[in-house]
């Protein structure tokens, strides 16, 4: 496909060459006709050549690199979050989906239903992400209906980890899997890439993440109050959406308590404000 | 059970006339003839009690156990045919274990039950099977939940019990266990009564030897269901022989 364009380009080229020197600007300088002539054959020529290479790889996308973004997967190149408190947890997270540089969806909801009292942050693919909590979700409910009371947090994330871990080789995906349960109250899994499964008071995740580990360590106290917590999660969230090029938006947020899930979102011009030199 | 099924006993698919199916009454036959087994659930834990009968002098001592651990946290103790009873103890492993391996977390023993249940009442429904010819007692205890106790019948039908009895003298087990007040009773207090009403039920003159055998899901114990610890059952089996030796010199004082 290329090869014939640039065939085409190549003679369309030797046309224009020809129509050239009877434009009346090209007279007009009458001693210099050959210099400008050919001034304006390679301007021509460039601009050509640019114009079919375009249209060559909107054509043929699989073969032009430069137009990957045409097939990249949706992926939540993200930030988010979720911290222990004092009866309870908070969830958090940007709204950005990108396809490579562009932004699929910027006011996305990453905070994913799987319970009344267990939810999910989903980074990775957007699609696997939300293939696995559908799974999960599915799952949660039949074990809810058999056991005849609300599932485990830790139930939830062993199920999380069961597929992660067994499709480990074909899934992109990093989850939190926050929520609330009479046995341990509120608890926080990771399940990163590669399926495993850790119990955290505070984690973060997605690519925002790695810009504000140092903050995470810094400002993160046990047994914070609500208030306190959901300021902490939002200047956190804020951050690593300033500094991570895949991550923006909007925050979202949720407290999961005994009461069940209360969702919030602060629009991006009322985040906090920081330095931003 | 009194009427024998004439022709109506021979498969577990098939009902009587009036409404019953006789394999399954055999099978709680069965277990009738089995040393007694009681289960008894305190403010602060489980403990089953088997009268383990030795039928012969020949066996070595501990053998033929009645109590199985199930999961760390869940024990069982059975009556009936000691085959079956291994089978049904190997069912309740498995499911256990399967439990843990999905879920990541122990398995609720409401929810192990109905699946051993679930098991022992499918082999109620078929021509090609019989039923099992045991009753089984399964308990925990976890800190969020405290004690819980269930037995299970050859029938398939479960209940959640504060005490129970099953065996050749689970009447009189029964009526004695009816006189304690087991809500608030601790295990320590609950083993010796274990072991006192073990001792008085056995009737000496039909069977003559046999085995106790103590066990416990507790708090004291973390949750693990494990053989009442060695000093502790030793002492209870004491007071439970002077307590029978107190009631038969009272006997032959009313004589």
């Amino acid at each position: 496909m290329q090869i014939d364009l640039t065939w085409t380009c190549r003679k369309k080229l030797k046309e224009t060459i020809k129509i050239v020197p009877n434009t009346a600007e090209a007279t007009h300088y009458g001693s210099l006709p050959h210099l400008y002539r050919d001034f304006q054959n390679l301007l021509l020529q460039i601009v050509l050549k640019k114009l079919i290479t375009m249209a060559a790889s909107v054509v043929d996308t699989y073969t032009d690199p430069s137009m990957s973004w045409m097939n990249a997967p949706h992926s939540t190149g993200t930030s988010i979050m979720a911290c222990e408190f004092d009866g309870g947890v908070i969830i958090g997270a940007d709204s950005r989906t990108t396809t490579g540089a562009y932004i699929a969806n910027r006011v996305t909801d990453k905070l994913t239903r799987i319970t009344d009292h267990i939810y999910c942050c989903r980074s990775g693919s957007a699609a696997d992400t939300q293939a696995i909590a559908d799974i999960v979700t599915y799952h949660l409910n039949f074990h809810k209906m058999e056991l005849g009371e609300p599932p485990l947090v830790q139930t939830a994330a062993a199920i999380f980890r069961e597929l992660c871990y067994n499709y480990r080789d074909s899934l992109v995906a990093g989850i939190l899997v926050a929520g609330w349960d009479k046995k341990k109250g509120g608890q926080i899994y990771s399940v990163p890439i590669g399926g495993m499964v850790q119990r955290q008071a505070v984690s973060i995740g997605g690519s925002g993440s790695t810009y504000v580990y140092g903050y995470v360590d810094a400002n993160f106290k046990p047994n914070m109050s609500k208030e306190e917590a959901k300021k902490f999660v939002t200047n956190t969230l804020t951050l690593a959406m300033l500094r991570d090029g895949s991550s923006g938006g909007v925050v979202r947020l949720g407290v999961i308590t005994e009461a069940g899930v209360e969702r919030s979102v602060i629009l991006g011009d009322e985040l906090p404000k920081f330095y931003e030199g | 059970m009194s009427s024998i099924g004439t022709g109506y006993d021979l498969s577990a698919s098939q009902f009587s006339p009036d409404g019953r199916v006789f394999q399954v009454e055999y099978a709680a036959k069965a277990v009738e003839n089995s040393g007694t087994v009681i289960g008894l659930r305190g403010k602060d834990g489980v403990v089953f009690a088997v009268e383990k009968l030795v039928s012969s002098k020949l066996y070595e001592p501990g053998a033929n156990k009645r109590i199985f651990h199930v999961d760390e946290h869940v024990g069982m103790a059975v009556a009936g045919l000691i085959s079956d009873a291994r089978q049904i103890v190997e069912t309740a492993r498995s499911e256990a274990s399967n439990y843990r391996s999905q879920y990541g977390v122990p398995v609720p023993l409401k929810y192990l039950n109905e699946r051993v249940s679930m098991y022992m009442h499918a082999y109620t429904l078929y021509s090609a099977v019989r039923p099992y010819g045991c009753s089984v007692i399964m308990g925990t205890w976890t800190d969020y939940e405290g004690p819980q106790m269930y037995m299970l019948e050859p029938s398939g039908v479960s209940f959640s019990y504060f005490g129970c009895a099953v065996g050749k003298a689970k009447q009189a087990a029964k009526t004695e266990i009816e006189k304690l007040k087991l809500a608030d009773l601790t295990v320590k207090e609950l083993v010796k009564e274990a072991a006192r009403i073990i001792y008085i039920v056995h009737d000496e003159l039909k069977d003559k030897q046999f085995e106790l055998e103590l066990s416990w899901v507790c708090k004291d114990s973390n949750g693990r269901h494990q053989l009442v610890p060695k000093d502790m059952a030793v002492e209870a089996e004491n007071l439970a022989k002077q307590a029978l030796a107190d009631i038969e010199d009272s006997d032959e004082g009313d004589i």
